[in-house]
């Protein structure tokens, strides 16, 4: 493999493109060029930072510091899915829903693709488990995020439509079932139109990256339709368990709906 | 049907009340806006939790499942909410007769929810709330949103059902005169408690 280092200067001229774009927006009064470049400036800090951690795991190898890896990007991902939440359950719950279904579904993905699919030697080398996890967990976690944040709105603002079923001796899963589905939908169809459009209108991200760095297309290729795939089920069933979790708080024994359990976010 | 009774049940600013409903009975309750009868009907409904016992049948609300003990002992609000398009798909089964009974015409289950009146949706609420075979009925001011004679038209219709069918009923009212019109028994809340009124027939 000849792979092209890209050299610094040639960073800086793209970071000098979004920069232009941040001016540009701030002339127009869009109030967009702030967290533009905070973005941008997060992205550059942590890809640097997670850069030269995989460098050095990628030298030491072991599944005690893979896992202590997976584990800390796990965490953040719970803790993301929560921040990202107009509505939170209160006492933590939104973190707790949000990572344990990520938990269940993202991970038990991720080490089936790799014991299972791929197999390398041995099952947790870092550099295929890292970017796998990493790739499934960021996915899922924007389903999740998605979906929990239409659920508890919605069912915040449609109280009355929910306990006037719950009068007429409806179940609670029946009660909230259109808002169950359309919060499932929003988690769901970022992926799905990610397969369906998935190299007719663009390349995914990961095929590109992969033919850039000297790969062969065909490979390339198998290996993107393994990730779409993962990804799909991964966000899917991380999105179904996030919903159902969540939903069922949000009643009680008696079936009650309890929207006193949310608290809106200082920050929307 | 059943007898519904409420023992030592507080909620919200009423203490430890007491009082049971008779099949086919209506129970008048009324008394000043805010002083609790809505939240006392969501209480009996299982919608708010709340101290004492609530019985249907002899068995206390806790024995039923909390959806079982709503499909028998069906609340009907004040204010009604729709989820779907059309005013049939919100009934468990189809209610020409209700309907017929109240001047609506033959087509009414497929007309869109989104262009009932208030009025309408008020009466509606009540066929829906019957096509669920309930055991026992709490209606929330009922007719408030109606006119004089349609108000009457629905008490006339809602006597002969209760009766029909004997539900043990509660039936939250403001107006003195309808009070003497439909009430077998008479509560008014005063401070934290029920107070019986007479009935002049």
């Amino acid at each position: 493999m000849n792979v092209i280092d890209l050299s610094w200067w040639q960073l800086s001229l793209a970071a000098g493109l979004v920069l232009a774009l941040a001016v540009c927006t701030h002339i127009a009064r869009l109030q967009l060029g702030k967290s533009l470049i905070i973005a941008a400036v997060r992205t550059v800090i942590q890809l640097t930072l997670i850069g030269l951690v995989l460098d050095s795991l990628f030298a030491v190898g072991s599944l005690l510091w893979v896992s202590l890896l997976a584990l800390a990007m796990l965490l953040f991902a719970g803790q993301q899915v929560a921040s990202r939440q107009k509505y939170r359950l209160r006492g933590g719950w939104s973190f707790a829903v949000g990572t344990l279904s990520m938990l269940v579904s993202a991970f038990c993905i991720t080490l089936l693709c790799l014991v299972v699919l791929i197999a390398p030697e041995p099952w947790y080398q870092p550099q295929y488990s890292i970017p796998l996890l990493g790739m499934l967990l960021g996915n899922t976690m924007t389903g999740v995020a998605l979906s929990l944040d239409r659920l508890t709105e919605s069912m915040q603002r449609s109280r009355d439509i929910i306990e006037n079923r719950l009068m007429l001796g409806q179940p609670w899963q029946q009660a909230c079932l259109e808002f169950r589905r359309d919060a499932m939908r929003a988690g769901l169809m970022p992926t799905i139109n990610a397969m369906a459009a998935a190299g007719i209108v663009f390349l995914p991200g990961m095929m590109t990256g992969q033919i850039l760095s000297g790969t062969s297309p065909t490979i390339a290729v198998k290996y993107q339709i393994l990730i779409l795939f993962a990804i799909a089920s991964g966000t899917g069933f991380g999105t179904f368990i996030a919903v159902t979790l969540a939903s069922r708080k949000l009643f009680d024994k008696r079936e009650r709906l309890r929207t006193d359990r949310l608290i809106k976010s200082k920050s929307h | 049907m059943p007898e519904l009774k409420v023992k030592d049940l507080s909620i919200g600013t009423l203490v430890r009340i007491s009082f049971s409903l008779k099949p086919g009975r209506i129970t008048c309750i009324s008394g000043p806006s805010g002083s609790g009868k809505s939240r006392l009907l969501r209480a009996i409904a299982d919608l708010e939790s709340h101290a004492g016992d609530i019985l249907l049948d002899n068995k206390p609300q806790g024995a039923y499942p909390a959806h079982h003990w709503r499909r028998r002992v069906i609340l009907v609000p004040a204010q009604s909410a729709w989820w779907g398009d059309t005013v049939g798909e919100h009934f468990l089964t189809p209610m020409p007769r209700a309907l017929l009974a109240l001047g609506f015409p033959e087509d009414t289950e497929k007309w869109q929810v989104n262009r009932l009146s208030s009025g309408e949706k008020q009466r509606l609420a009540l066929v829906r709330a019957l096509s669920y075979r309930p055991q026992a009925l709490l209606l929330d001011e009922p007719t408030a949103n109606l006119d004089v004679d349609t108000t009457q038209e629905v008490e006339r219709w809602l006597i002969a059902l209760i009766e029909k069918h004997r539900y043990p009923t509660i039936w939250v009212a403001h107006s003195r005169e309808q009070i003497q019109r439909i009430a077998h028994r008479h509560l008014t809340i005063v401070g934290d408690q029920l107070e019986e009124q007479e009935i002049h027939r």
